[in-house]
């Protein structure tokens, strides 16, 4: 295996003042999906934005596929073959679901344009039949489907999902886990997932990493984590 | 004073108190006279010193004379009017009511498909039949749609707020006149240097705003606009400074001159026709419906390639475009730059068709109607354009004649000794009707969006719909 295709070493970032990563060294290698599961606030989300630039990492670097982008604009980490489903989805209201996937067409100037979409439309089979109604007339899990599926539209090697479970119903969240799945092991797709519902997401993923206050405390693989006491107590119990 | 009431309510007396909390849950509990009243009250208080006192020249200065009759007229009439208005409301239900929203957007949908092609065949054949003043009143809408229209660019698909747009139309109208009276180019030399200046002024207006949405950002564009004006105004060794720029030359049609002197290098001379006015007032009309369908045209097409739909979803959330790999500020800039130099053509159109220029033609007030004209017609709607351009400009030009028509033909009878001048209510007239048309039409007189790709039969979705996320 040649090396891991995303790797942080000692990222802070900070808004304002304020510190929210407090050097965070994190691997993600090629066709892994890994999890970084932690609470509210622990800088997750901040995380993935730092992965893309914004806000930009204070210390630190960020490696893509062995190239340094921790100072690139968010554009242009974009056009590497990263794809972002951003927390709390995004998705354009006003327009359909058939532009809102060609949106996501647009980083790689629509190659393979009709390929990609019959691909996310195996995926999500729910997004072709909506394809001509307005983005925000679709249920919170279709519009999490069309978040990811124009996000699968820039053909990435690299997919970050921030929050998929946000909102939704324990049968549409397994739904879209289930695709993830699927994703990952049919295309070999690489993919960073941030959670909150840490048991599902643990169960998903090849490996994990807990995120408290900024700081990864634990990381090992999924079922490691997910056997480990104080996971239990801190993000399982009384919970999901 | 116990801790209930230490919020200074200016009303300390209990029994004042407790009259106001009776009415105020009247009002919320929908009791139509209550909230009639209150609007009374409202009214008498806006009214009782603007119309219950005039001041007439008296022997020593000015004296007041109360008018408790008019007043009370005022006030009865805000009685009447709100109620009637909440009587009507209540005898529509809400699904009624819906369903009536949802039938009147299907059909202006459907009117907006039959009704373009129509007005576009009435503009063309226009100067057929019209006369000298309806060709010229022709020649100001179709200015105001083509302004409408370049503007509907930066706020109605992108989605930034430009309160200073006429000053994009300032500097397209003073390029192609100091070009013209100091350098000789002529106006289709001029006109696309007149775009290409304006789009500068528009990056050089997006790069400091950039990072600014909604309220800031309309600020800051205002102030742009008046800079713009000021600098006209002080520039004056450029400029000429208040005077303006006058006698700025006419367009020609392929070098031939508009002109009575009957030349083998005018337009009369050369087709061996008569010389009339006329024929520069209809040329003039083509040339700014060409700009204007140029400009319809160039945005038609825009909103279907890539550059057109990032422009939609900026509108729309600009950190979703981020994760998307969109280059917001490239984004931003042309929908800048694009916008201005619609602008600056038709600044150019503006400063050959007067012949002059001076800062007072680019004053807050034309950005403010050209920002009307857009809202009015519905954000991102270019047929909504067509219409509230129609409408606010022709209308007013139109209710201006019809007033004077009214006043000087004695139609008004014994009332006439009350209005002794009609024209003066132009003004009060057009601010009600934009007001009962943004009461009724919130969203514009054309609200819905058409997707920019359409897969079988195109979809109109009505704005009520849109803005519930139903539908």
């Amino acid at each position: 295996m040649s090396g891991p295709l995303l790797k942080l070493s000692g990222v802070t970032a900070f808004y304002g003042a304020i510190q929210a990563l407090k050097g965070v060294d994190l691997e993600v290698a090629p066709g892994e999906i890994v999890t970084l599961i932690g609470a509210n606030g622990a800088g997750k989300s901040t995380l993935m934005m730092t992965i893309c630039g914004s806000p930009h990492a204070r210390h630190g670097q960020i490696l893509y596929d062995g190239r340094d982008i921790t100072a690139l604009p968010t554009h242009e980490i974009m056009h590497m073959g990263l794809a972002q489903s951003p927390e709390g989805r995004r998705i354009f209201g006003r327009m359909t679901v058939h532009e809102n996937l060609l949106m996501g067409a647009q980083v790689v100037a629509m190659r393979n344009y009709a390929a990609t979409r019959d691909m996310v439309f195996t995926l999500f089979p729910r997004l072709k039949e909506r394809l001509t109604q307005r983005g925000g007339t679709l249920s919170g899990g279709e519009q999490q489907m069309l978040a990811i599926g124009r996000a699968l539209m820039s053909q990435p090697r690299l997919l970050l999902l921030d929050e998929p479970s946000l909102g939704l119903a324990p049968l549409v969240v397994r739904q879209i886990f289930g695709a993830i799945r699927q994703l990952n092991r049919d295309t070999g797709l690489t993919v960073l997932l941030v959670e909150q519902n840490a048991f599902q997401a643990l169960r998903l993923a090849h490996r994990g990493y807990v995120l408290v206050n900024g700081a990864v405390t634990m990381a090992g693989s999924g079922a490691e984590l997910l056997a480990r006491p104080e996971i239990r107590a801190a993000y399982l119990e009384g919970g999901h | 004073m116990s801790a209930t009431n230490v919020a200074p309510t200016g009303t300390d007396d209990p029994g004042s108190r407790q009259l106001l909390r009776r009415i105020s849950k009247s009002v919320a509990g929908g009791n139509p006279f209550a909230d009639a009243a209150l609007s009374a009250l409202v009214a008498f208080g806006l009214f009782a010193a603007l119309i219950g006192l005039r001041t007439d020249s008296g022997p020593v200065g000015l004296v007041l004379t109360p008018r408790p009759w008019a007043l009370a007229g005022w006030v009865g009439a805000v009685f009447l009017v709100r109620l009637l208005v909440l009587l009507w409301r209540q005898r529509t239900r809400p699904a009624q009511a819906y369903a009536e929203n949802r039938r009147l957007a299907e059909g202006l949908a459907h009117l907006s498909r039959l009704l373009a092609p129509a007005l576009l065949l009435l503009a063309l054949a226009l100067p057929s039949f019209a006369d000298r003043s309806y060709l010229d009143l022709g020649v100001l809408v179709l200015t105001y749609v083509m302004l409408g229209w370049g503007l509907n660019v930066v706020v109605g698909l992108a989605g930034l707020l430009d309160l200073g747009y006429v000053a994009f139309y300032a500097v397209g109208a003073y390029t192609y006149a100091i070009f013209s009276t100091q350098f000789g180019l002529g106006f289709w030399t001029c006109l696309p240097l007149a775009g290409a200046l304006a789009a500068l002024w528009g990056v050089m207006l997006g790069f400091p705003v950039l990072r600014l949405r909604g309220d800031y950002l309309a600020i800051v564009t205002l102030a742009f606009g008046e800079i713009i004006r000021i600098l006209l105004i002080n520039w004056a060794s450029l400029t000429g400074g208040p005077n303006g720029i006058s006698g700025i030359p006419r367009p020609t049609l392929f070098g031939l001159r508009f002109d009575a002197s009957g030349g083998p290098d005018t337009f009369a001379g050369y087709f061996g026709l008569e010389y009339s006015p006329t024929q520069r007032a209809v040329f003039l009309y083509y040339v700014i419906l060409a700009l204007a369908l140029l400009t319809n045209w160039f945005t038609l097409r825009l909103r279907r390639v890539a550059l057109g739909r990032a422009w939609e979803a900026l509108r729309e959330d600009e950190i979703a475009c981020r994760s998307l790999g969109i280059n917001v500020t490239a984004t931003k800039l042309t929908a800048f730059a694009i916008g201005a130099t619609f602008g600056g053509f038709a600044g150019a159109f503006f400063a050959t068709r007067a012949a002059f220029v001076s800062p007072e033609s680019f004053t807050f007030i034309e950005s403010a109607i050209v920002l009307a004209v857009v809202v009015l017609g519905g954000l991102g709607s270019q047929f909504g354009v067509v219409l509230s351009a129609l409408v606010m400009i022709g209308g007013l030009e139109m209710l201006r004649n019809a007033l004077s028509e009214l006043a000087s033909g004695g139609y008004l009878g014994p009332l006439g000794a009350l209005v002794p001048d009609p024209g003066q209510y132009r003004m009060l007239i057009f601010g009600l009707a934009l007001v009962v048309v943004m009461v009724l039409r919130p969203r514009g007189l054309v609200s819905g969006r058409t997707p920019s790709v359409a897969l079988g039969r195109r979809r109109e979705i009505s704005a009520e719909l849109v803005a519930e996320g139903r539908g």
